[in-house]
């Protein structure tokens, strides 16, 4: 892993002591992580650790409160409301985009109208001419081959009557339709059998490239020998307690999260920020 | 008294004016209808009367509405009517003008013993089913709306499909309020015959086309004969000021089904009243209803199902979008009576309230006396879910049109039960269009 010491890529996502809780309950303590172009990080942390926390923050999720830290995505300060920040629409414009853990069942919207809807918002604010409905036509057919998802399956409302499997593919459509720099894929992994996660793999590997970057939320090493990550960070009760290359992923499915937790005891100073800074 | 009474006055001495038509048996139902709508005016939201408890018809009872003795002389073209309600060519179409049939602008049918016509002509022309079955399933006794139309019966739309028979081509019955410079009152009457084993498709609309003030009671009348098949679809499209109070008594014989779409997007002040008796063992009935209110307006949906007999199955599902001050009530009430073993009954209501002005009454009820039977029922009054809104926001679709988007898709489950292709894409325009501007609180 060598090429993952050398930084030279534009820094995307800057995330700095962020801090953040649900009603009274601190949840993430004092994050710091930078994503560059053309990196892809893996977070890896246990059950309840904060990477959901972690990403919806990041794609704009009302219901949490910041209480310390900044976020700069391609140096603009996207926290807050406009004029101070972005609101979840301008982020995913921007060019950030979260695959949900859970994807939304939208009733009675259809999937057509909805990624029609998501292109053209998109496009238009990045001052693209609006596609013909045949040019998103072939554009949607091209992906959906490419995700192996039945043409069928985008008449239907969005994720209504979806297999688990089907949900997680259609993040990754979503995902290559609305062609983001940033693409946090919250445990797409997650359910997945082993065709399944071929084709999501794919998908991502399709999108990976120069200009991109990925930041992959999992609990298990797995998917990570389809998607090699540059970074690996371990994410313990709302703070990154170790970050490392590819093999700490391996270590970590070999000894368990308890190695970490009982590795790293100086909170104040998680290695983490030194390797994102 | 003396002063509710002269309240109904006006009625009185229109019908006094109406022409004696008809043979005798219809003369006696009009009198004794006249009679009791004397006694009975109009009902009010008194203690104990449970049907109007949320409805109050005091502005209808108090509006001096004119009878239209005369035909409209508007000089209304087809494009004028297209424009204001869902419309194919190839369907066929009835049209009434404030209650009187338009020749000019209908294209009847009747061969091979269909008839889709004007019910004055099928009462001039002696047809037996309509002495067999007008009046004897909308019961007057205790309802003074239902008394005042029955009173008032001379014409309307008669259909009847024979035995056997299969009418795929829609049958469309629209009753056009006309702007007559006062508030005018018309009483529609439709009357439906199913033959054993027929099939047919029913589309009834109430429309406006200004903006004028008009009543609307409209009373329907549907049988349908063992083993028969309707699809029935209502459209309220009356103008924002308009009063309507719509009354329909169903009743099915064995192994009959009958499927009701109820659409409601505009009216003042709206009643549907829809009572279905399963008259036989294994009927089926499946209604559905979207009711769509904004501004002040006022729409009651009081649904009945009565199972009589046993081995009948119910499913009503009705979905409102409430905004601005405007106010919906639904009162489904599903009866199982004793002996109507196998029962198989769901309802419920679904309201997606929008404004903190807006309010619903939603009272789905169920009374049993059979054992061995199945039911349920439910409703829900409340807002869209957050994490619906935030997974739109996240694909970088803005809130009003997230906001648009999921108003829609609530009201899509409705719509698409919708067979008719044309009705439905015209029905989908239509809400679309009307969909209220609003954005979800994020
Ligand atoms: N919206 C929320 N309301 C209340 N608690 C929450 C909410 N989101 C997350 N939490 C809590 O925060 C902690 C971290 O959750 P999450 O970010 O989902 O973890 P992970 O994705 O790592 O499993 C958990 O204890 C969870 O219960
Ligand atoms: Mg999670």
């Amino acid at each position: 892993m060598t090429q993952a010491h050398e930084r030279n890529g534009t820094a995307l996502l800057e995330v700095k002591g962020l801090r953040v809780s649900v009603g009274e309950t601190e949840i993430l303590r004092g994050i710091d992580l930078t994503v560059r172009k053309g990196e892809v990080h893996a977070i890896m942390g246990p059950n309840g650790s904060g990477k959901s926390t972690l990403t919806n923050v990041l794609a704009g999720r009302p219901e949490y409160i910041v209480t310390e830290g900044q976020v700069l995505f391609e140096g603009k300060n996207i926290l807050g409301l406009p004029p101070v920040g972005m609101d979840p629409e301008t982020r995913a414009r921007e060019g950030m985009f979260l695959a949900f853990q859970y994807p939304v069942e939208l009733a009675g919207v259809r999937t057509w109208q909805f990624l029609k809807a998501a292109v053209d918002a998109t496009r238009e604010y990045r001052g693209l001419p609006q596609l013909k409905i045949r040019e998103f036509d072939r554009l949607l057919e091209e992906k959906l081959e490419l995700v192996e998802i039945a043409p069928e399956l985008i008449k239907r409302s969005v994720n209504e009557g979806f297999s688990g499997g089907e949900k997680k593919r259609n993040e990754i459509l979503q995902m290559l339709l609305l062609d983001p720099k940033l693409a946090m894929l919250d445990e797409t992994d997650s359910g997945l059998d082993i065709d399944a996660l071929r084709i999501v793999a794919n998908g991502v590997n399709q999108f990976k490239g120069p200009s991109k970057a990925i930041v992959l939320v999992t609990h298990y090493q797995r998917i990570l020998n389809y998607i090699t990550p540059d970074f690996v960070h371990v994410l313990v009760d709302g703070r990154i307690v170790r970050s490392g290359g590819k093999e700490l992923a391996e270590q970590l499915e070999e000894k368990g999260y308890d190695w970490v937790r009982e590795s790293s005891d100086s909170p104040a100073a998680p290695p983490a920020a030194k390797v994102g800074a | 008294m003396t002063q509710t009474l002269a309240r109904y006055e006006r009625y009185l001495s229109d019908l006094r004016g109406l022409p004696p038509a008809g043979p005798s048996w219809l003369q006696q139902t009009r009198s004794g209808a006249v009679e009791r709508f004397s006694e009975l005016g109009f009902p009010t939201a008194r203690r104990g009367n449970e049907k109007w408890k949320y409805t109050n018809v005091g502005p209808i009872a108090n509006t001096p509405f004119v009878y239209p003795f005369e035909a409209s002389a508007n000089g209304l073209a087809p494009a004028d009517i297209q424009r204001v309600v869902p419309w194919d060519d190839a369907w066929t179409n009835l049209v009434f003008l404030d209650g009187r049939y338009s020749e000019l602008l209908s294209s009847p049918r009747s061969a091979d013993g269909i008839a889709v016509m004007s019910l004055g002509e099928a009462i001039a022309s002696g047809d037996p089913d309509v002495e067999r079955h007008l009046a004897k399933y909308a019961d007057f006794d205790d309802d003074g709306f239902t008394a005042l139309n029955t009173a008032f019966v001379a014409d309307g739309a008669f259909i009847r499909v024979p035995d056997g028979a299969s009418v795929d081509t829609p049958i469309h019955l629209v009753f056009l309020s006309t702007d007559r410079g006062e508030p005018t009152a018309s009483h529609p009457r439709v009357l439906v015959v199913a033959g054993a084993g027929s099939k047919s498709t029913i589309i009834e609309s109430y429309v406006g086309l200004q903006s004028n003030r008009y009543f609307t009671n409209a009373v329907a009348e549907t049988v349908l004969l063992e083993g028969s098949q309707i699809d029935h679809y209502r459209l309220l499209l009356e103008s924002d000021d308009a009063y309507h109070v719509g009354t329909a008594r169903v009743r099915q014989c064995a192994d009959s089904t009958f499927t009701s779409r109820t659409f409601e997007k505009s009216v003042g002040l709206g009643r549907y009243d829809l009572s279905v008796l399963m008259d036989g063992p294994n009927a089926s009935c499946n209604l559905s209803g979207l009711y769509m209110t904004s501004g002040t307006q006022h729409v009651d949906n009081f649904i009945t199902v009565d199972h009589a007999k046993p081995y009948s199955t119910s499913r009503l599902l009705y979905k409102g979008i409430l905004a601005g001050k405007s106010r919906a009530v639904f009162g489904g009430t599903v009866w199982v009576r004793k002996g109507a073993i196998k029962t198989d009954s769901m309802q419920s209501d679904k309201n997606l309230v929008l404004s903190p002005d807006a309010e619903v009454d939603s009272k789905p009820a169920l009374f049993i006396y059979a054992d061995d039977v199945k039911c349920g029922h439910g409703a829900t009054a409340g807002n869209i879910d957050k994490n619906s809104v935030f997974y739109l926001l996240s694909r970088g679709i803005d809130l009003e049109t997230a906001s648009r988007m999921l108003i829609y898709g609530f009201a899509s489950e409705i719509i698409d039960l919708v067979r008719v292709d044309s009705l439905r894409d015209q029905l989908e325009r239509l809400f679309l269009e009307s969909l209220p501007s609003f954005k979800f609180e994020f």
